[in-house]
């Protein structure tokens, strides 16, 4: 290997590593408010960059029906709680959020041009119908048993995961897609030569990532989100709603998902079962931080880009292989590090 | 752990319903009618069916591992597949390889030789990845085995001895006695009777002393710990058994297809195995059976009919099993068996006691009067916090030593300190001559030192008798093969009768059999000094032994706290009871803001100034 090369692969891994840093984010992020093993985190890669996809190719993409299904139902299920209550003033406020704005989606989506919009529009579009799943997914999936233990979570979590695989597959087809760049700019520095969609995602990641930051270091709802983290009924005995809390996350967590999905759709050819592959690399360098750390998380997924890109180079059929036995002599440090025998919850 | 507020008398009433209605059947029946039906069914069914029940059998196997792994160890595993896929690829490449490396030639050829290394091999395997994520806080098991499971999936699908994706192909039939199993109503027998045996001896194995160990590791570590029980050996032996079944219905999918690719042994079809023992009854040895049951025929029907409703082919069955999985584990998390199990109704067997088993050797007691606890200018810092300071006191083998004081005074610390939870910043704790500190709660147990707990831990879906049968887990010694195989039934039947001696001995003798979730607080902590009494202590250490107690419980109590002493035990009581305490105990020690401010008989401590003004305020 001479040192173009490697650069072009640091490149390469550095580019990977800041999407798996921002998925590692959220994966300790819904962690730590929720308790919950966030893997269908993968799946709003996919469904975020699909989407895009679909919308590109002038088609209504299918998850919006999705979202559609999904608000009808939660609005049927918030609808028996707000009629027991006797509150039905809360029965049309719910009718809005969860029917009649993916209503209102579906309508944008058949009445406007989308084909010839300009890409940020195409983008916000996606994002539009793919995010508020995450909260939705909280609400239908998660919240009726968010008291269970982190195990039974987990398998509530893999089940999802299933599901959205399957209908991945029954939206978008076996055929995977690409999604032209960003920008088709250049920069040569050096004897490097930077591609403009590199530069996009590095900087969106940061960006992401300081305004994420910004967002528990100064805001309100932030605040309230690491007090949850950090003790759940202290948290609530202040009036800071669990629900709400687990809401807010998922639609963090989504929001996340399916914007790294839009940022490497260009670079990689994404499948409709892409994206657990994805999440599970943010995963591991969500573990090297041990599901708590945001910075340690980070910089370990950033290591997993790296250590994947040179891998690809030296050894390319055991990429995979490779990539996810680093798990274990993290996992083994970890061992080695704590000690007592402790109860579970 | 939650304790439940239920009365006795309750219990007994609903314990006593189905008696006279439905008529229940005798569980040997039903058993039998079942193997009787197996037997016959490669003769009344088509083939296509008989293939069906060969995979249930093979896929139930599997799910019993993690039934034992997940139900009632409290651990998951993604990775099932994985092992099934050392079984399988093992099996192939001993049987089909032309030039095995020398070291390794012995075992080509036959399946059964391959059987046992396959076995070994994912025993081998199952340790190292057990070594490494066992430990660890539950989470990162099932993640690990989500990455390991698909490492070893891309591995058997690059590596060239294993045929990458395409395989391997000329698994011969497995022969036994000289009969050749080639075909799959004749491999039937062998799966369902691999399964049947599997069946059988977790079940036994759940039933035994080492059963007792697994089935705390759900919510009674800590407890288990204290009782002497290894936790993590225990966790290590559910999850090598988990494997070895993995690798053992492995093993026949390889010599059923004749073939092996990765396909069968990816992550999903892990994921799968999972939604089986989920579905089936995650705590129920035959809930395996009807979870595989279940996901076997839905998905069959499934792959029938969704590509004809969505109008394209795919694995469209997955949508259905992922949600649900999310409906029963939000409405029914015990899974389907139940339901099956209220169609049968099958009379509950209860514990035969044995009356004449020999009584469990007994340790030998101090001499009545020699201090057994030693505590020296214990002091434990917290920060800037000194939560003890210089505290010390003795217990001697035929006393009763309380330690009172107010709220926040370092009782409980100071019980952490003795009970070695936790180690002081300075000074030290001796029991028996011996420092506590540095030992674990097995090894103090074992030398001796039986505890309760302030927060009752007890497993409360078991019995009463099982409950403090854990007690006497250090005075048994069979292990996991003898439980299995039914050759510990002397030994337990001792552990059981020194157990039932213990509950009748505390007074709790009529609700032995009941659960132990369903007796009123006090009775639980009664429970509790029955358990620790199991393990044949020369001291007792009782948090806060009568809180919750009503008053005749209470002097009961005190008679049996005051025989125990009679015969030469050392107790340590933590207690706000003044009219408890003062009535029974020989000294008393006082704490206040983390040291002793008196110490003596109940008489002269209840003159003490200090202690009127730490317990009245000041008296102006």
């Amino acid at each position: 290997m001479d040192f173009q090369i490697a650069l072009l692969l640091g490149q390469d891994g550095i580019t990977n590593g800041a999407i798996y840093a921002l998925l590692a984010l959220a994966l300790v992020l819904v962690f730590a408010v929720t308790r919950v093993i966030f893997i269908p985190q993968g799946e709003f890669v996919a469904y975020g960059a699909l989407t895009l996809v679909m919308i590109q190719a002038g088609t209504v993409p299918a998850t919006v029906w999705l979202l559609l299904g999904a608000g009808v139902l939660a609005a049927a299920l918030d609808a028996r709680q707000a009629l027991h209550a006797g509150d039905p003033g809360r029965l049309v406020r719910l009718a809005g959020w969860y029917v009649a704005y993916p209503l209102a989606l579906v309508a944008l989506l058949y009445a406007l041009p989308v084909k010839d919009l300009p890409m940020a529009a195409q983008i916000l579009l996606a994002l539009a119908v793919v995010v508020p799943l995450g909260p939705l997914m909280y609400r239908l999936v998660y919240q009726p048993i968010a008291a269970a233990p982190v195990l039974i979570l987990l398998i509530v979590s893999v089940a999802v995961h299933v599901g959205m695989v399957g209908l991945g597959l029954l939206f978008f087809g076996a055929e995977g897609s690409r999604t032209p760049p960003f920008s088709e700019a250049r920069f040569d520095v050096g004897p490097l030569m930077i591609s403009g969609q590199t530069i996009w995602v590095v900087a969106s990641s940061l960006v992401l990532i300081v305004g994420l930051y910004q967002f528990f270091g100064r805001t309100l709802y932030g605040k309230a989100l690491r007090a949850t983290a950090i003790n759940r009924v202290g948290a609530r005995l202040m009036g800071i709603s669990p629900a709400l809390a687990g809401r807010l996350t998922f639609f963090l967590a989504a929001l996340i998902g399916a914007l790294s999905g839009v940022l490497i759709a260009p670079i990689t050819t994404i499948y409709y079962d892409t994206g657990f592959l994805i999440g599970l690399k943010g995963f591991v360098g969500a573990i090297v931080g041990g599901l708590a750390s945001y910075p340690i998380a980070a910089a370990g997924a950033l290591l997993v880009g790296l250590l994947e890109s040179f891998s690809s180079f030296w050894a390319s059929a055991h990429k995979e292989v490779i990539v996810f036995t680093l798990i274990i002599p993290v996992l083994l440090w970890r061992s080695l590090k704590g000690r007592h025998v402790e109860e579970e919850e | 752990m939650k304790p439940v507020g239920m009365k006795p008398v309750e219990m007994k009433a609903v314990a006593a319903k189905p008696e006279g209605k439905t008529p229940l059947l005798s569980s040997r029946l039903v058993l039998g009618v079942f193997i009787v039906a197996l037997a016959a069914a490669p003769l009344a069914l088509s083939p296509f069916y008989v293939t069906l029940l060969n995979y249930i059998g093979l896929y139930a196997l599997v799910a019993l591992g993690l039934v034992l792994l997940t139900g009632v160890g409290g651990l998951t595993s993604f990775g099932q597949a994985a092992f099934v896929g050392l079984g399988a690829y093992t099996t192939a490449v001993l049987t089909t390889a032309t030039a095995l490396p020398p070291w390794l030639a012995w075992a080509g050829g036959s399946p059964w030789l391959a059987l046992v290394v396959g076995l070994v091999f994912t025993a081998t395997v199952a340790l190292v990845l057990g070594a490494l994520t066992l430990r660890l806080s539950g989470h990162y098991l099932p993640l690990g085995t989500i990455a390991w499971g698909i490492s070893l999936y891309f591995l058997f699908g690059t590596l060239e001895t294993l045929g990458g994706h395409t395989g391997l192909t000329g698994v011969p039939a497995i022969q036994v006695f000289g009969f050749e199993l080639d075909q799959g109503e004749e491999l039937y027998y062998l799966i369902w009777l691999f399964l049947l045996a599997a069946v059988f001896t977790t079940q036994n194995l759940l039933d035994s002393r080492e059963g007792r160990a697994i089935r705390a590791l759900k919510g009674g570590m800590v407890m288990a710990e204290a009782m002497g029980v290894n936790t993590a050996r225990s966790r290590m032996i559910i999850f090598v058994i988990a494997a070895l079944h993995a690798c053992a219905s492995g093993w026949l999918y390889a010599h059923l297809q004749r073939f092996v690719n990765p396909t069968p042994f990816g992550l999903h079809i892990g994921i799968e195995y999972l939604f089986m023992a989920v579905v089936g009854g995650a705590g129920q040895v035959w809930g395996a059976l009807v979870g595989a049951g279940v996901i076997t025929i839905a998905k069959q029907w499934l792959q029938d009919i969704l590509p004809k409703i969505f109008g394209q082919s795919g694995n469209f069955e997955v949508i259905f099993f992922g949600l649900m999985m999310i409906v029963i584990l939000q409405r029914a998390r015990d899974g389907l068996w139940p339901l099956f199990a209220r169609l049968v109704p099958v009379r509950a067997t209860r514990r035969e006691l044995d009356a004449n088993a020999a009584a469990l050797p007994r340790k030998s007691l101090p001499q009545q009067g020699d201090v057994i606890l030693e505590a020296k200018a214990v002091t434990r810092k917290f920060g800037g916090l000194v939560a003890n300071n210089n505290m010390s006191l003795s217990v001697r083998a035929g006393e009763i030593l309380a330690l009172i004081g107010p709220n926040g005074a370092g009782k409980s610390t100071m019980f952490n300190q003795i009970s070695g939870v936790d180690t002081p910043t300075s000074g030290e704790v001796l029991f028996l001559g011996r420092p506590v500190a540095g030992h674990d709660s097995r090894e103090i147990a074992r030398m001796g030192m039986s505890r309760t707990f302030q927060h009752v831990k007890l497993l409360p879906l078991m019995s009463v008798l099982e409950n403090v049968a854990i007690g006497a887990h250090l005075r048994g010694d069979k292990g996991v093969l003898a439980s299995a195989w039914r050759m510990d039934r002397a030994e337990e039947a001792r552990l059981l009768a020194e157990a039932a001696r213990q509950i009748e001995r505390v007074g709790l003798a009529e609700h032995m059999f009941e659960a132990a979730g369903s007796l009123a607080l006090g009775q639980q902590r009664i429970l509790e000094i029955a358990r620790a009494l199991a393990a044949d202590p020369c001291l007792l250490l009782l948090d806060e032994p009568a809180a919750g107690l009503r008053f005749k419980e209470k002097q009961a109590l005190a008679e049996l706290l005051k025989k125990l002493r009679g015969e030469g035990i050392g107790i340590l009581l933590v207690e706000h009871d003044m009219d408890f305490v003062m009535g029974l105990v020989d000294r008393v020690v006082v704490m206040e803001f983390g040291q002793k401010i008196a110490e003596g008989l109940p008489e002269e401590v209840q003159q003490n100034p200090a202690v009127l003004e730490a317990y009245l305020g000041g008296v102006e």
